[in-house]
This record gives C-alpha cells, sequence and structure tokens, in this order.
C-alpha cells in the first residue's frame, strides 16, 4: 500500500491561491483585487515566488534589471527561437515559450545565474565564519574548472554594460550596495589574483546578487529571473513576420559544412 | 563583439547538395553518407534510421530488436502520467498541437519519473557498471546534480519512490529486455535486482530498466534523456487529440482545498 500518494488523493492542499469565478480570487492567502489594488505586476510576481512583499524602490531596481538586459538582438540563442518561429509562422507563445526555457543554458543565463547564486551563498557564510576568499576561488576552480558568472561568452575582457547602469539604478533608489554586490566584487578580485587573469563579473552575477541582497532565496532569484530576456524575444519574433516568410537567417544549402562519412549505399 | 563566429553549420550527420536553379532548396540529402530520399525512405526502418542519425551507424538486428521493445515501452505512459496528463490539459482546451507536446515534454522532462531521471540512472551506469558495492555506494552517497536550475533529486534515480513493490510491467520489461540483451547492464539488473531494491529501499522503476537498455545500446546520458523525451510523445499526442473531442467538460477540474483563505473582503 502507497500510503503517501493515498494521504494525498482528493481535494489538493494548497496556500497558493484559488480562483471564485464571480466573486473573488485568492494570491498567497491574500485578496487579490483588495489587496494588489494598486500593484505593479513584478510585485504580484514577486510575492507569489517567496512571500514577500519588497518596497517600491526594490521593485523598481528589479524591474530596471530585466529593462537592461532586454536587448532584441536576433542573433542572441534565445531570441533567435523567437525569431525563427516568427519567420516559420508560429504563434507569439511558443516563441516566448520556447526562448524562455531556452535561456536556461549553460553558456548564458540561468545556468550561470543559478550556478552563480549558489557559490554567493556559501561563500557568504564560509567568509562570515571567517574563510578566505582566495582559497574558497582556488577551491571552486578546482572543483567546477571555472567560475561562472565571471568572464563573459562575448567580448569576455570588457565590463559588462549593464552592471554600471544598475549600480547607478541602486543608488537612484537610494540603495545602498549590498552584501551580496560588495561579495560579488571581492570575488572578481579574488578571481584576478588567483588567476592572473582579468574576468570581470558578468551580469549574471549582479541578476542574482541584488535579489540576494533583498532577501530572496538562491532559488526565489532563479525564479525572478525567468522572464528577464521576454522583451527582447518578441521584437524578434514581431520583425520575422513582418519579413517574407522563411527568410529570417536564410541559410542556403553551401552554409551546411559536411565534415561526416563520404557518401554509402545502404544495401 | 569582438569574439569571432563562424557563420556556417558544421555538422557530421547532415550533407546537402543544392537544386542547379535554386541555392536554398536540396537537391540531394545524405545522412551520415547516405542518401536520405535516394535510398533510406524506401530501404530503412523508422527505428533504423533513428539509430543511425543519433549513432551515425546502422544497429545490429540485436540492437534493433531492443529499440522496439523500447520504443514501444515508452510510446504510452497512460493518462496517469503527469506528461500525459498535462498534455491532456492542453488538448482539452483546444490548446495547439505544439502546445500540447511542448506541455508534455515540459511535465515530462523531470528527475522524478521524467526523462531526467534516465539520464541521471544512466550517469550511474557510467560510473557504476556492473559493480555492486559501487551502487550501493552510489545509493547511499548521491551524486551531485547540476545545473542547480533543476531541483533536487529526492529518490534514487531509476527506481520508484512510491512503489511498494516492483511493478508488474516493470518486470514483464526487465524480462524481455534481459532476454534481448543477456549478457550486459540489464540481464546484470534482472539478477541483482533485489539486493539494488534493498539498498535504495524503494522497487525498481520503469526508468531503471530503460536506463540499463540504453546503457547496453551504448547511449550516452544526453542521448538517452534525449530519446525517453522523443519516445513518450506519441502516448500525449492521442490522449491529447481524444480530450479535445471530448471537451473540458468531460476533464477532470479537481478540487481544492484552500489553506488560508482570508474570506470575503468588503471593499
Amino acid at each position: 500500500m502507497s500510503t503517501l500518494l493515498e494521504n494525498h488523493e482528493g481535494p489538493l492542499p494548497t496556500r497558493a491561491g484559488q480562483v471564485f469565478p464571480g466573486q473573488r480570487a485568492v494570491f498567497g492567502g491574500l485578496d487579490l483585487h483588495q489587496a494588489f489594488t494598486h500593484s505593479d505586476w513584478l510585485e504580484v510576481y514577486l510575492y507569489g515566488i517567496s512571500g514577500k512583499r519588497l518596497s517600491q524602490a526594490q521593485l523598481n531596481v528589479l524591474q530596471s534589471m530585466w529593462v537592461y538586459t532586454s536587448y532584441p538582438d536576433a542573433r542572441l540563442w534565445c531570441n533567435r527561437i523567437g525569431a525563427l518561429t516568427g519567420s516559420t509562422r508560429g504563434t507569439g507563445a511558443q516563441a516566448l515559450a520556447a526562448g524562455i526555457v531556452a535561456s536556461e543554458a549553460g553558456l548564458y543565463g540561468f545556468g550561470p545565474e543559478t550556478a552563480i547564486a549558489d557559490f554567493l551563498v556559501r561563500a557568504m557564510e564560509a567568509s562570515r565564519n571567517g574563510a578566505d576568499l582566495d582559497a574558497l576561488v582556488r577551491a571552486e576552480l578546482a572543483r567546477h574548472r571555472h567560475l561562472m558568472g565571471f568572464g563573459r561568452p562575448v567580448a569576455a575582457a570588457f565590463v559588462d554594460e549593464r552592471i554600471p547602469v544598475t549600480l547607478a539604478k541602486l543608488e537612484h533608489e537610494g540603495i545602498a550596495a549590498g552584501p551580496y554586490v560588495k561579495l560579488a566584487f571581492d570575488i572578481e578580485a579574488a578571481l584576478a589574483r588567483v588567476t592572473g587573469k582579468r574576468l570581470p563579473m558578468t551580469y549574471a552575477t549582479m541578476l542574482v546578487a541584488v535579489p540576494l541582497d533583498f532577501g530572496l532565496t538562491a532559488r526565489q532569484s532563479y525564479l525572478y529571473l525567468l522572464p528577464s530576456f521576454v522583451a527582447g524575444m518578441l521584437p524578434c519574433y514581431v520583425e520575422a513576420l513582418e519579413r517574407p516568410a522563411g527568410a529570417t537567417f536564410a541559410m542556403r544549402c553551401e552554409r551546411i559544412a559536411y565534415d561526416g562519412v563520404a557518401a554509402r549505399d545502404w544495401t | 563583439m569582438s569574439d569571432h563566429f563562424g557563420d556556417v553549420f558544421n555538422t557530421r550527420i547532415w550533407q546537402e547538395q543544392a537544386e542547379p536553379d535554386n541555392p536554398f532548396a536540396a537537391a540531394l540529402c545524405r545522412c551520415h553518407g547516405y542518401d536520405v530520399y535516394g535510398q533510406l525512405i524506401v530501404k530503412a526502418g523508422y527505428l533504423e534510421y533513428l539509430y543511425l542519425l543519433l549513432k551515425g551507424d546502422r544497429p545490429d538486428a540485436a540492437s534493433a530488436a531492443v529499440l522496439n521493445i523500447l520504443a514501444v515501452a515508452l510510446a504510452n505512459p497512460g493518462p496517469r502520467d503527469p506528461s500525459v496528463h498535462a498534455a491532456m490539459a492542453a488538448g482539452a482546451t483546444g490548446s495547439p498541437a505544439a502546445s500540447v507536446l511542448m506541455a508534455a515534454i515540459s511535465a515530462g522532462a523531470g528527475s522524478a519519473g521524467g526523462a531526467r531521471e534516465v539520464m541521471l540512472a544512466l550517469q550511474t551506469w557510467t560510473d557504476c557498471g556492473t559493480d555492486l558495492a559501487a551502487w550501493k555506494a552510489r545509493i547511499a552517497a548521491p551524486a551531485e546534480t547540476r545545473p542547480l536550475y533543476w531541483p533536487q533529486i529526492e529518490h534514487v534515480p531509476g527506481f520508484d519512490p512510491h512503489g511498494v513493490r516492483c511493478a508488474t510491467p516493470v518486470l514483464q520489461l526487465l524480462d524481455a529486455l534481459r532476454v534481448a540483451l543477456p549478457n550486459g547492464n540489464t540481464a546484470w539488473l534482472a539478477s541483482n535486482r533485489v539486493a539494488l531494491e534493498q539498498a535504495a529501499g524503494i522497487p525498481l522503476a520503469q526508468n531503471g530498466v530503460i536506463a540499463a537498455a540504453f546503457a547496453d545500446l551504448g547511449l550516452t546520458a544526453d542521448e538517452a534523456e534525449m530519446l525517453t523525451l522523443l519516445w513518450r510523445l506519441p502516448g500525449a499526442a492521442v490522449h491529447a487529440l481524444e480530450q479535445k473531442q471530448r471537451g473540458y467538460r468531460q476533464f477532470p477540474f479537481f478540487e481544492l482545498a484552500l489553506e488560508n483563505d482570508p474570506g470575503e473582503v468588503q471593499a
């Protein structure tokens, strides 16, 4: 007898919420239309994933951080999926959903972001217990060969253009750089000392350091990030719709560079 | 961007020759050297072609027989399976076909019964082979799973956290594959199932059998994950089509037990 599943049959216990059609909707224990009447969408979104209601200044920063990484460059891999979906006359939802899930990449997006969030949390705890940051970085490099969130896949040696504007936004909102943002810069310096290379912090690190400073966990920070690229995706989809069908990233046959086995017969 | 990127697709899988009057239309397509439209469409079986695509060569007769068993076993997990349930939720409400299959892939991707579990189980085969002591050590101290956007696995991959004993279809599949694969991981699994179940504290699941057979076929963990996702789609598709015909009123809407209802609030 599978007791656990038997105990979970029947009505689904929930604290997420429920709609009462024609009457009201409950969102995380609050009446959606009363408690959030004048709220930004982002406030509701963050409350839904964390149970926290952030200050307006914090919300402004987090929303701006999405703005700063809204790059409608159709070459970027997640955006390219949106563009190709438009080119083949697929739907906007297909473009957006596939673009978001593709952003769970190893090279960019949610892969590096979750990795660096995990390291920041561990490094913060270790440094508060007196650990040496250079030793922590050395150990992380030995474990994973490289440190996600430092050194960009393109333009690796340059300061990520999104970081100065984020720091300015924090200042504009009257929010001092928190311990995780400071730790990120300390890790950048430690990485340079340990490797002898200049590997500037990428925006991935800033994208998780700020929500961590605002009290979100690493997992909540990941969930905060999920819509971060979508404003850049849809212009690529829309523009592809405006081109002739199939004309976005048109590829002639000779642009397939084959390096496999020679022609053979299936006998 | 300062880094240099190429402008061709490099591939050892696919070769094209353009039509003489249209550089964007292929006159000849070769897959791993074989002429797809000149030969394969009339000479190759579907699973042979699939194996060719994946591994670059034709399967031998024994491997083809195993592929057939696996493809049939995976084709329809049944409507209670979360991936099929998700597909039906899209189908019953009239979502496009792509939404149906994207829903099935999403709810069938994870480590609790989904394709990622097959991938993780296959990693165990790669790491532990047919060494019972190594298996017991891995079960006692699971490997860390990355990337970190995946929730951590909560049970031994390939085993059923809700099972009370090895389910009949699992035993039937294991038996059929043991006959087809008498000398590899699958046969060893059949011989050592009870010992492994005792170490895991839970019974063997279908995903554990699938992973053993994929390992016997020489598939990598990534290849096994991909094939599992692909081969589960037919069931999701047909159940969704059926629910589309029946309509949402015949589809369960379930009942919630809201634990934090603030009640009706007076405006």
